[in-house]
């Protein structure tokens, strides 16, 4: 029996800041399901299923915060899941809801995904002082500093390459109303001339710290059809996870990835990714991840990715505009990072991107990763239902 | 079998929330001695009091003010509390209906014993002496005498003087760390000044630190293989921020340095060389500090460097 083709009907997100001190956790989960819940013109009632995603419970010292917000999601009487796979959950958090509407377990789920960093404290929370061990000496950008430089002489890109990125998404963000960071005057020169915190990553080149949730409504063909506005229709999604950390990794461009890309394009029936590809939203947290990921994802051959940001082909107006949001580097609430990039993907066949959006993209891809480039989660969506 | 290490592990952490304005009216009445809930849908007031209805999902905001005294609806006795609970001599824990209310809350009862607490028995509210807007202003419950309240809730408007709007929540885990055996034989054999890690017999790869399994092959890796002391740098970053609790000036170079004979390169810092002078391919050696577990630093051996296709494979 052929798949269920799986719908996105709906989407909401918070407008994303450095603190909501004004609403609690459950305050701010309501914000973005209510929202989706309007957009696909559906209550409570109409929801089977609840899938929520976070980063690791230590980041906000809440402790299985599912629990505490069913109430808040409507999820009382219904199945409610929790996925964690760090920060690539919001991208596995909606490939799970949209595999229980595939399956057809549900017709319509709630997927939503948050991370209040305001009252958390990621570092902490990532690297405790364990006995025994050496104690990390670099910090956050320490862990992904390194790779980039490794790609810069792997690929001999210019060392400007990374400030074209960040200037391209902080750009962006200026049309996105709920981007966290909206830098009026930027300039590529201010991002340049920003102070260089782990050498070859400037500050300019890195992610804020967010408070955020998104949501997305999922559903089937009979739901697609009641629904107010165009649908987003999955064409294909896939995980993969490696170890962090073994004999082999290839941090500048880990197999999992390739993979995981390689399954989805297989599954759209995409053999083009460059070419048939209308947007993409990656997971981009330092800039340079922008050049790796091009080439991670099939889009540029290996060594070649950095040449297609030059040219501004990675440009909201470009050929294959990448992150038309601002992407992480505007607004980074970490477990919803990865739904924000599925969610962004979704708006853009839709055309519901508003003055973000990339003009008449037809197929869009959403991708997140996270731990250490351990975890891989990509959906690739149209604006045509797929053939069954 | 060589020993295997311990320690213990206390990590602490105070965390602080946004209440929202629900939970925000509900602390802020503890510390002025008034009890909230909120009336749900149904008609049932909740104590304490949630942001959202049970039932419907939808937002609930009618709060009430509900009595002092309750009822105890089931209990538990706790012979021997611990740290951080709300007495330090033995105590029940109960739910509590309070009167008016149509949910109970869980505290803490003071009794002499077991068989001093029972279902269906009166309690009051004991406040704390001191109170910041925080369930602890509820020191806990003692038996009351006094009859059951009868009256239904009054309605509150939830609005107080200088309200509580966030809450500090201290975590706490306290526990014993346990390297294994593989990272305790790798540490023995450091505070010799010798690194050694360990071969997988499936792909001959040499971990170090070593952890037991090959993660690629997922099989034991039982071989020790002596590497380094010199390795080469893969790959770094010059870190120009001071990280907290760390006592190193900036700018310094962090750097990856496969050791010659390991598989995989480990993270250390570069000295002895001017930061900007450091560059991939640079051949290193350990320095060591009395006392220390692990090198201070690496620095410059004067070998020439090595070739990119030597160390390629290993960034």
């Amino acid at each position: 029996m052929s798949k269920e083709p799986v719908a996105v009907t709906g989407i909401g997100q918070t407008a994303h800041v450095a603190a909501r001190r004004d609403v609690s956790l459950a305050g701010l989960v309501r914000e973005a399901a209510r929202r989706a819940l309007d957009d696909a013109e559906l209550t409570w009632a109409d929801i089977d299923a609840v899938v929520i995603g976070k980063a690791p419970d230590f980041f906000e010292g809440v402790m299985m915060p599912e629990l505490y917000l069913a109430d808040a999601l409507g999820a009382v009487g219904k199945p409610m899941l929790r996925v964690h796979t760090a920060g690539s959950v919001g991208g596995s958090t909606a490939l799970v809801a949209a595999n229980l509407v595939a399956a057809r377990v549900h017709r319509t789920v709630l997927t939503l995904a948050f991370e209040k960093q305001s009252e958390s404290n990621a570092m902490w929370g990532l690297s405790l002082p364990i006995p025994f061990q050496q104690p990390l000496l670099a910090g956050a950008g320490g862990f992904f500093a390194p790779h980039v430089r490794a790609y810069m002489r792997r690929t001999g890109a210019p060392d400007t390459i990374g400030s074209l990125v960040a200037y391209k998404d902080r750009r962006n963000a200026l049309k996105n109303p709920y981007a966290h960071l909206h830098e009026e005057d930027i300039t590529l020169e201010k991002v340049q001339a920003s102070p260089m915190l782990w050498d070859p990553i400037r500050y300019s080149e890195t992610c804020p710290s967010s408070d955020g949730a998104c949501a997305m409504i999922l559903t089937d063909r009979a739901g697609a059809a009641r629904a107010p506005h165009p649908a987003a229709w999955v064409h294909g999604g896939a995980m993969r996870s490696e170890p962090t950390l073994f004999a082999g990794k290839d941090f500048v461009s880990p197999q999992a990835g390739k993979d995981c890309a390689a399954d989805v394009y297989r599954q759209a029936g995409i053999t083009d990714p460059r070419r048939q590809l209308d947007a993409v939203e990656m997971y981009v947290p330092f800039s340079w991840y922008e050049p790796m990921w091009l080439e991670n994802l099939g889009f540029a051959e290996e060594g070649e990715g950095w040449k297609l940001t030059e040219s501004g082909v990675t440009e909201l107006d470009g050929d294959l505009p990448v992150n038309p949001s601002g992407g992480v580097l505007s607004t980074n609430p970490i477990g919803a990072s990865g739904m924000l990039r599925f969610a962004e993907a979704a708006l853009q066949v839709r055309g519901r991107a508003g003055a973000h959006q990339v003009d008449g993209a037809r197929r869009a891809l959403g991708h997140a990763y996270g731990g250490g480039s351990q975890f891989f989660a990509m959906w690739l969506v149209g604006a045509e239902a797929p053939a069954t | 079998m060589s020993e295997v290490l311990t320690a213990p592990l206390v990590v602490e952490f105070p965390f602080t929330r946004s209440l929202g304005p629900v939970l925000s009216a509900f602390l802020t009445g503890l510390r002025e001695r008034t009890v909230l809930g909120v009336r749900a849908s149904d008609g049932r007031v909740v104590v304490p009091p949630t942001e959202y209805d049970p039932v419907t999902a939808e937002e609930m905001r009618e709060l009430v003010e509900v009595g002092s005294s309750g009822t105890v609806t089931t209990w538990a006795w706790n012979p021997s509390p611990r740290r951080g609970q709300p007495l330090a001599t033995p105590f029940a824990w109960v739910l509590v209906r309070l009167d008016g209310a149509d949910t109970a809350l869980l505290h803490a009862l003071d009794a002499a014993g077991p068989d001093a607490v029972r279902t269906g028995m009166r309690v009051r509210v004991r406040w704390a002496a001191e109170r910041t807007g925080a369930i602890t202003d509820i020191a806990c419950f003692e038996p009351d005498d006094g009859p059951a309240g009868d009256g239904r809730p009054a309605g509150h408007r939830g609005e107080f003087a200088d309200p509580v709007t966030t809450l500090t929540a201290p975590a706490r885990l306290d526990y014993t760390y346990a390297p294994g055996r593989a990272q305790s034989r790798y540490l023995q054999a450091l505070a010799g000044h010798r690194t050694v890690g360990e071969r997988c017999p499936s792909c001959h790869k040499v971990y170090v630190p070593p952890r037991g399994a090959c993660p690629t092959c997922g099989v034991a890796t039982g071989t020790q293989v002596e590497v380094g002391p010199r390795g080469t740098v893969t790959t770094f970053c010059i870190v120009n921020i001071k990280a907290k609790n760390l006592d190193i000036e900036v700018p310094y170079v962090y750097a990856h340095i496969a050791l010659d004979g390991a598989d995989l390169a480990l993270h250390a810092r570069i000295g002895g060389i001017p930061y900007d002078q450091v560059r991939m391919g640079l051949r290193v050696e350990p320095v060591w500090t009395e006392g220390g577990r692990f090198p201070d630093h690496y620095r410059p051996t004067g070998e020439p460097d090595a070739d990119y296709d030597s160390y390629k494979e290993l960034i």
